[in-house]
């Protein structure tokens, strides 16, 4: 077992925690939390597999703009219960 | 390892896709089907001691031994298409919601 | 009963591919790859056409391809075909999305439910600049670098994005991002069709490649990577356009 083996195991019990988490949430907001989540640690194992392009633009993508994009459309949703 | 995680990754995500009746939290699951995946196609070119690929001045020579540039270059590609499939999933999620204002796909239908 | 058979199905399919992964004849054991026996080899030593010997960063020059990084040149040279299906995918999902949410420009947008303070306005201000030069330097470095044009096409629209958020009445011109966005797919096209016409297949790279590591090098990579960035960039500030505006009530 090297420092390598040891990161990435860790890694491999945060990302299914995290994702178990995102699954069995109850509120819709907390599930689009922790996919941000899990797409930041994804962007982790990434690195740790030396593909630095991949990382790059997951992190920009994945927990940027797609979690931007749920949380909008939530926000349109409560405007319209509040009327 | 983290070629198990991320089939563990997958089966959660085909779980939480049959399981769930609420749209958002089916888009949430096909999200960690897409994460999972990408990270299976990954782990498929890792290479022990290998360095990224890409040819810099310190990592001069192309005959030093890299990880597979390919599955990358896929994956990259597929990122990419992820968020655009994403944003047209909740589009309609959002159609949906304005015509029947529910998210449940079991309470829809019955509010004429 | 649903959820029980929901478990056992995606249980059993994930059974399967764990046991397809423990057969190492189908699946090369994790970490232990041999990259000769893969089409690969020949992406990272450039020998797919001729055998240019060693590849040195920095010395040698006109090699097939003269992309620093190996990934983009598997992204716009060798595999640039698939690129440009890709691109494809992504402009009708936006185009979709534009369709299905309804967005024109005498759409008032969705206002946001905190009104924006005084260091949210200034330093969104800041920071946008910042920001969108970080996505222009990542696009123009595509070829030496990490990055490229979808991860810098992605930085300058979530910019625009932070305008968004910093103030409430805030609305990009559309009707801009659409030209653009066209523009930068129909000159990948021109740019694949002179390949054709200059060199002998669809985008073939028609100009000499240069020294390995140079900025101005690779011949028309730069080139087709700041026409995807600027795709990709307009397509998604297009896309989080349509999220923030809101239909006409018609009660």
């Amino acid at each position: 077992m090297t420092l390598t083996d040891i990161i990435m195991a860790v890694v491999s019990v945060l990302l299914l925690g995290i994702a178990y988490l995102a699954i069995s949430s109850k509120k819709l907001i907390k599930g689009v939390i922790f996919l941000s989540a899990l797409s930041m640690l994804s962007v982790v194992s990434y690195v740790l597999m030396k593909a630095p392009d991949v990382a790059l633009t997951e992190a920009v993508i994945g927990s940027g703009m797609v979690t931007a994009l749920f949380v909008f459309t939530l926000l349109s949703i409560e405007k319209g219960e509040a009327k | 390892m983290i070629q198990y995680a991320a089939i563990i990754l997958i089966v959660f995500g085909l779980y939480g896709l049959l399981s769930n009746r609420n749209i958002i939290k089916m888009i949430i699951s096909l999200n960690i089907i897409e994460i999972g995946l990408n990270i299976f196609i990954i782990s498929v070119g890792f290479v022990y001691d290998g360095i990224a690929p890409i040819l810099t001045s310190t990592n001069s020579s192309s005959a030093l031994l890299y990880v597979d540039p390919l599955p990358q270059a896929l994956v990259l590609t597929a990122i990419v298409i992820g968020v655009g499939t994403t944003a047209l999933g909740l589009a309609l999620a959002k159609k949906i919601y304005s015509k029947y204002g529910t998210f449940e796909l079991d309470e829809m239908g019955d509010n004429e | 009963m649903k959820n029980l058979i929901a478990f056992v199905l995606s249980v059993a399919l994930g059974v399967l591919m764990v046991l397809s992964l423990t057969n190492n004849d189908w699946f090369a054991q994790f970490g232990y790859v041999d990259l000769a026996d893969r089409v690969s080899q020949s992406y990272i030593d450039k020998d797919v056409t001729g055998n240019p010997g060693e590849i040195i960063f920095g010395i040698t020059s006109n090699p097939e391809n003269g992309a620093a990084n190996i990934v983009t040149s598997i992204v716009v040279d060798y595999r640039s075909f698939d690129t440009l299906g890709e691109v494809t995918v992504l402009f009708i999902s936006a185009l979709g999305v534009a369709l299905l949410l309804n967005s024109q420009d005498k759409n008032k947008r969705l206002a946001l439910n905190f009104k924006p303070n005084f260091m949210l306005r200034v330093g969104s201000r800041a920071l946008f600049a910042i920001i969108l030069m970080t996505g222009v330097y990542v696009i123009l470095h595509g070829h030496l670098t990490p990055g490229g044009g979808f991860p810098g096409g992605t930085m300058i629209a979530s910019s625009i994005l932070l305008l968004y958020l910093a103030d409430d009445q805030f609305r990009t011109k559309v009707k801009g991002f659409k030209l653009l966005e066209g523009v930068a797919g129909s000159f990948y096209v021109i740019i694949g069709l002179l390949g054709l016409l200059l060199a002998t297949y669809f985008l073939q790279n028609f100009l000499p490649t240069g020294t390995v590591g140079d900025l101005l090098s690779a011949g028309v990579i730069p080139i087709v990577y700041i026409l995807i960035g600027l795709k990709v960039g307009s397509e998604i500030a297009g896309i989080i356009d349509n999220f923030l505006t809101e239909e006409e009530v018609s009660l």
